[in-house]
C-alpha cells in the first residue's frame, strides 16, 4: 500500500508523577486493522489521548513526515487524524445530516458558513451508504440506537476525510450482528486508511485483527499477529491475572 | 429545517403587529412603553443566540446595552446643550472643561460608529482571552456577572464625567428632531421596533445556517467539535460578538424612548432581568427570548407600578415554575401539549440499547 504511516516512538504520558504511558512504540499503515489491547488501565486511550493532543505527552507519533505532539487538537484533525470516543458523541439534538454536514464542513470557507445547507455533499452520502446510515438521514441523533450511533461517528471521520482513524472501544455494547457489521466496515475502510482500534472484546480483535500490540501497565507488552500475541506466555500471564477476558470472550 | 417559511411568516406578523398595527391601537404612553420592551426584546435576541444556541450564560451584557445607551445619551446630552457644557457638570466643578472622551461623541457619525464597533471590540478582546482559555459554565457567567457590577460602580463614583446614579437625562434633541414631538416619538419608537425585526431575521439566518448548526453542536459537545478539526473558540466568540452588539443597540435605542439612563439599568440586576426574560420565553426558540423579554417588561411597568411589592414575588414565582416545569421556556409549551395528546408510544427510544445491554450481559 502507498500512502502514509503513522509511527510512535517512545510516547510517555505522565499524569502529575503518575506514569500513564511509559514508552509505548508502535506504527500503523494503510491496508492494516491494528489493534491496541490491553487491561483496564494499560494505557490504551491514553495513547490515542496523546496522539490527537488531549493530554500531553513526550516522545513522538509522527504521521507521515509531519510530528503530531506538541500542536493543538483542532490542528492535528486537520492533518487528518480522526478519533472517536469511548461513549459515542454525537450531536444528539442535530439530525445524521446535520452530523455529517458539520464534520464535512472544515474545509468550507467562513462565509459558506452563513448559508443554510442546499443538498448533500457526495462524500456524505458516500459515508451514509458505507454505514448503512442512508434512511435515518432525517432522524435526531439522540434516538439513534447504540451501535447507529458508533456508525454515525465512523461515517463522520469516514466525510472529515481522516487519514487516520482511532477508535476507542468501537463495539462496547453492540449486538453481535452488529459487532459483525462494525468489523466488516473496519476492514473495508482500513484498504485505504490507517485503522487503529482500542479494545476489550477479545472475540472481536480474533477476528478482525491484521496487527495486534497489548500493552500493559503503560508498556508494550506483546506485539505481532493475533497467533502470535495469543502465544505469548506473558500476555496470556497477564490476562488470567487480571480478568478473565481472554479465555471467555 | 423543514419549516423556514413558518418562522419567517411568523417574523412578518409579528413586524405587521409592531409597526402597522400598534401605533394606531396603543396610546403614545403605551407605545413608548411598547419601545422600552422592544429596546430589551434586542437584547434578550442576542442573548438567546449567546446562551440558548451557544451555551454561554452571558449574564453581564448590561456591559454592553451601557456601551450603545451611554454613547448614544452622551451624543445626546452634548446635543442638547449646544456650545455649552452639560448642565450636571457645570453642577459639580463650574470650571473644569468638558472631559476628553466626551469631545468626539459631538459628531453624530462618530456616535453611530461607536454603538456598533464599541461593543464588537469589547466583546472580541474578552470573548478571544476568555475561550481560548477554555472558560466556561459558572465561571463565564460569573465573569461576565462581574463586569456589569464593576461597570455599574465605575459610573456611579464618576459622577461628573458621567452623571453618576442620577444618570444622564432631560434630552431635547435626536439627531436634529425634538424628541417631545409626537410624530418624533413615533419614529424614534418606529426605528426600535425596526431594528428588533432586524435582529430577528439576522438570528432566523444565523439559525439555518450552517453556522447555527456548528454552534449548536458546540454547545452540546465541545470537545467533538475540537475532533472535527473546528475551533470552538472561534464559533462562541463570533455568536457572543453578536449577542454584545445586539445589547448594544437595543441600549442605544432606549435613551431617546425611555429620556435617562442610569447605572441601575445595566448593573447585575438590570441584566439579570434580561436574562429572566430570555429564560422566561424560551432560550432556544426564535421568538421566545423577545416575547419573555417584552412580557417581562410589560409585567414591571403594569404590575410593577400599580402593585410594586408583590410584582417581584410574582416574577420571582413565574421564574420557578417555568424554569421547574418548562425548562425550555414558554415557548415549548406547545409541543409539549402536542406530546401529552399522542399518549401511545410512552418511551419509543430505549428500546434498542436495552437490546444492546441484555445481548452484553449474555455474552
Amino acid at each position: 500500500m502507498t500512502g502514509t504511516s503513522l509511527v510512535v516512538t517512545d510516547l510517555c504520558v505522565e499524569f502529575s508523577g503518575f506514569v500513564a504511558v511509559g514508552g509505548v512504540s508502535f506504527d500503523a499503515h494503510p491496508g492494516e486493522v491494528r489493534f491496541l489491547i490491553g487491561p483496564n488501565g494499560a494505557g490504551k486511550t491514553t495513547c490515542i489521548d496523546a496522539i490527537t493532543g488531549l493530554v500531553k505527552g513526550t516522545g513522538s507519533a509522527k504521521l507521515g513526515e509531519k510530528e503530531l505532539l506538541g500542536r493543538q487538537v483542532h490542528r492535528i484533525v486537520r492533518l487528518g487524524v480522526g478519533r472517536t470516543f469511548q461513549t459515542a458523541s454525537v450531536f444528539d439534538e442535530l439530525t445524521v445530516l446535520q452530523n455529517l454536514d458539520i464534520a464535512a464542513g472544515r474545509h468550507r470557507s467562513s462565509t459558506s458558513l452563513l448559508r443554510s445547507r442546499r443538498g448533500t455533499d457526495p462524500s456524505i452520502e458516500l459515508a451514509l451508504e458505507e454505514t448503512g446510515l442512508t434512511g435515518e438521514l432525517a432522524t435526531p441523533a439522540g434516538i439513534l440506537s447504540h451501535g447507529q450511533k458508533q456508525w454515525l461517528e465512523i461515517a463522520m471521520l469516514l466525510v472529515q476525510d481522516a487519514k487516520v482513524l482511532l477508535l476507542d472501544e468501537p463495539v462496547a455494547g453492540m449486538s453481535q450482528d452488529e459487532r459483525t457489521a462494525t468489523g466488516e466496515l473496519l476492514q473495508r475502510i482500513a484498504a485505504k486508511r490507517i485503522v487503529v482500534v482500542v479494545e476489550h472484546d477479545m472475540d472481536f480483535m480474533r477476528r478482525y485483527a491484521t496487527r495486534v500490540t497489548v500493552l500493559h501497565q503503560g508498556r508494550v507488552l506483546s506485539q505481532g499477529t493475533v497467533a502470535e500475541v495469543q502465544a505469548d506466555p506473558r500476555v496470556q500471564e497477564v490476562y488470567l491475572g487480571t480478568a478473565d477476558a481472554m479465555t471467555e470472550g | 429545517m423543514t419549516k423556514p417559511w413558518i418562522s419567517l411568516s411568523g417574523i412578518g406578523a409579528f413586524a405587521v403587529l409592531l409597526l402597522g398595527v400598534a401605533p394606531f391601537v396603543l396610546t403614545d404612553h403605551w407605545l413608548n412603553n411598547l419601545g422600552k420592551y422592544c429596546c430589551w426584546a434586542i437584547a434578550a435576541v442576542g442573548i438567546g443566540l449567546a446562551w440558548g444556541r451557544g451555551g454561554m450564560l452571558v449574564m453581564g451584557q448590561g456591559v454592553f446595552f451601557a456601551l450603545g445607551a451611554y454613547s448614544m445619551a452622551m451624543h445626546l446630552t452634548l446635543e442638547t446643550a449646544g456650545d455649552r457644557i452639560p448642565g450636571f457638570m457645570v453642577l459639580y466643578d463650574p470650571l473644569a472643561p468638558l472631559p476628553a472622551f466626551w469631545e468626539p461623541f459631538r459628531s453624530a457619525g462618530f456616535t453611530l460608529l461607536a454603538i456598533v464597533v464599541l461593543p464588537v471590540v469589547l466583546a472580541g478582546v474578552l470573548g478571544y482571552a476568555l475561550f481560548k482559555r477554555r472558560v466556561k459554565g459558572a465561571y463565564f457567567a460569573i465573569l461576565t456577572q462581574a463586569l456589569a457590577v464593576a461597570l455599574a460602580i465605575l459610573i456611579s463614583s464618576t459622577i461628573r464625567e458621567t452623571g453618576g446614579d442620577t444618570g444622564l437625562s432631560d434630552f431635547k434633541y435626536f439627531f436634529g428632531y425634538v424628541l417631545n414631538d409626537p410624530a418624533n416619538k413615533l419614529m424614534v419608537y418606529l426605528i426600535a421596533a425596526g431594528l428588533l425585526v432586524v435582529c430577528l431575521l439576522a438570528v432566523w439566518q444565523l439559525y439555518r445556517s450552517r453556522f447555527g448548526e456548528l454552534l449548536v453542536a458546540t454547545r452540546d459537545a465541545e470537545e467533538r467539535v475540537r475532533f472535527l478539526g473546528y475551533d470552538p473558540a472561534n464559533v462562541k466568540l463570533v455568536a457572543f460578538v453578536v449577542s454584545a452588539l445586539m445589547a448594544s443597540i437595543g441600549g442605544a435605542m432606549f435613551v431617546p424612548i425611555v429620556g435617562i439612563i442610569t447605572p441601575a439599568e445595566i448593573g447585575a440586576a438590570a441584566s439579570i432581568m434580561m436574562i429572566a426574560g430570555v429564560a422566561f420565553g424560551g432560550r432556544a426558540s426564535l421568538f421566545g427570548p423577545a416575547l419573555g423579554a417584552m412580557a417581562v417588561g410589560w409585567g414591571q411597568s403594569s404590575l410593577g407600578s400599580t402593585w410594586p411589592e408583590g410584582w417581584t414575588y410574582i416574577l420571582g414565582l413565574l421564574f420557578v415554575v417555568v424554569i421547574l416545569f418548562l425548562p425550555n421556556g414558554l415557548s415549548s409549551l406547545p409541543a409539549r401539549i402536542a406530546a401529552a395528546r399522542r399518549k401511545p408510544d410512552p418511551q419509543p427510544t430505549p428500546a434498542a440499547p436495552a437490546a444492546a445491554v441484555l445481548e452484553e450481559v449474555r455474552s
